[in-house]
């Protein structure tokens, strides 16, 4: 039983409450806001479509997700960047119908 | 012109009967008039936690349709008599009454009573919707779990459509010693996520399991420190300055033992 509490203490796990506290958070503002998480990983492949024309990008550690900052409410996206594209991109041109 | 409140949750299971015969017994007991009418219609609970299942004739549906008058339908509890019950029809569904029948009982029993006390069903519902049209203030009950907390959230802001503004709030099946542990959402906490008025704690208490199996409300039965809540809460909506914190302390072993004694020094 100690060699419990030791391994616990050691292993520092955050305290349930604390857990509850987020998810709590997280979930209210999705509610009250009225946001689907489906949105959000769509938008999430959008970003990282466009993101990609500039820079390589590791998926892996990608994270986007609404956080509540006293008030309001703010997206907060985590994009780690392998590096930037050397390639010159030329900027999409809006197509006019000339006549 | 009495006050009427609903107590509601969103989510079942948290506690909205045993608070409403509870406070209702509590402000009784300080000598209010009361009345408590079961909303849940067609899954009525009051009458048997109140240990008054035996002496319902009539239920709401009854007054609607015209079968009896208000004051007939009325069940007066005979341990206290100024509290009485306005039973739910077991047999009708939650659309068989409208908003406004609802709102038309409650507003009588209003004139005659100091509280009308308004036990909400579970859910967002038809069920609410009715339980709410009769009220004008609100009490939103949770206890300190993910999901009870969530379905708050929700109801206060289906409360605010329905006209009801700045709600209090019960957190129920409080546990002083796990919020000491890191194991429950902790009073500020839940206020913090919440963000409306604390009304009171009720901590865990298997008292109340005990006194719903007798049929007596939680008041008339023991010394219990949820019953002690109840009258916190009770006070507080009468306009007392209340104080909790002696309620949420982890108890320790010489305040166990002067409970046993009866001199607990909270009452």
């Amino acid at each position: 039983m100690i060699l419990d509490r030791i391994l616990k203490f050691l292993r520092k796990q955050p305290e349930s409450r604390q857990i509850a506290k987020s998810r709590l958070k997280l979930v209210i503002i999705q509610d009250r806001t009225g946001v689907d998480p489906e949105i959000i990983d769509v938008l999430k492949e959008e970003m990282l479509k466009l993101l990609s024309k500039y820079f390589e990008i590791n998926t892996e550690g990608v994270e986007v997700d609404l956080h509540r900052e006293d008030e309001s409410v703010a997206l907060v996206a985590n994009i780690p960047i392998l590096s930037m594209k050397t390639r010159k991109i030329q900027p999409e041109e809006p197509v006019r119908a000339e006549s | 012109m009495g006050r009427s409140i609903v107590i509601t949750s969103g989510k079942g299971g948290v506690g909205k009967t045993t608070a409403t015969a509870n406070l209702g017994t509590a402000l009784a007991k300080m000598g209010k008039s009361v009345a408590l009418v079961d909303a849940d219609i067609g899954l009525r609970n009051l009458d048997v936690v109140m240990g008054l299942e035996s002496r319902v004739v009539y239920t709401s549906m009854d007054v609607i349709e015209g079968k009896c008058e208000l004051k007939k339908a009325l069940v007066t509890d005979r341990r206290i008599p100024n509290l009485k019950l306005l039973a739910a029809s077991q047999k009708a569904n939650k659309e068989d009454i409208s908003p406004e029948q609802m709102k038309e009982i409650c507003g009588k029993l209003k004139e005659e009573f100091d509280y009308v006390l308004i036990d909400s069903p579970a859910g967002i519902e038809r069920g609410f919707k009715n339980a709410a049209a009769g009220a004008e203030e609100a009490i939103v009950i949770t206890t300190p779990d993910v999901a009870a907390v969530r379905d708050a959230d929700k109801i206060i802001g289906l409360l605010q459509n329905e006209g009801i503004q700045n709600p209090g709030l019960i957190l129920n099946r409080f546990s002083p010693q796990m919020v000491k542990k890191g194991d429950m959402l902790s009073q500020e906490d839940v206020l913090e996520i919440l963000a409306i008025e604390l009304l009171g704690i009720v901590p865990e208490d298997k008292n109340i399991l005990i006194s719903s199996n007798r049929g007596l409300p939680l008041m008339l039965n023991t010394r219990s420190i949820a019953a002690e809540a109840f009258n916190r809460i009770a006070r507080k909506l009468e306009g007392e300055e209340v104080d909790f914190q002696d309620i949420i302390e982890p108890e320790g072993l010489i305040a166990k033992i002067r409970r046993l004694f009866g001199k607990n020094g909270r009452g």
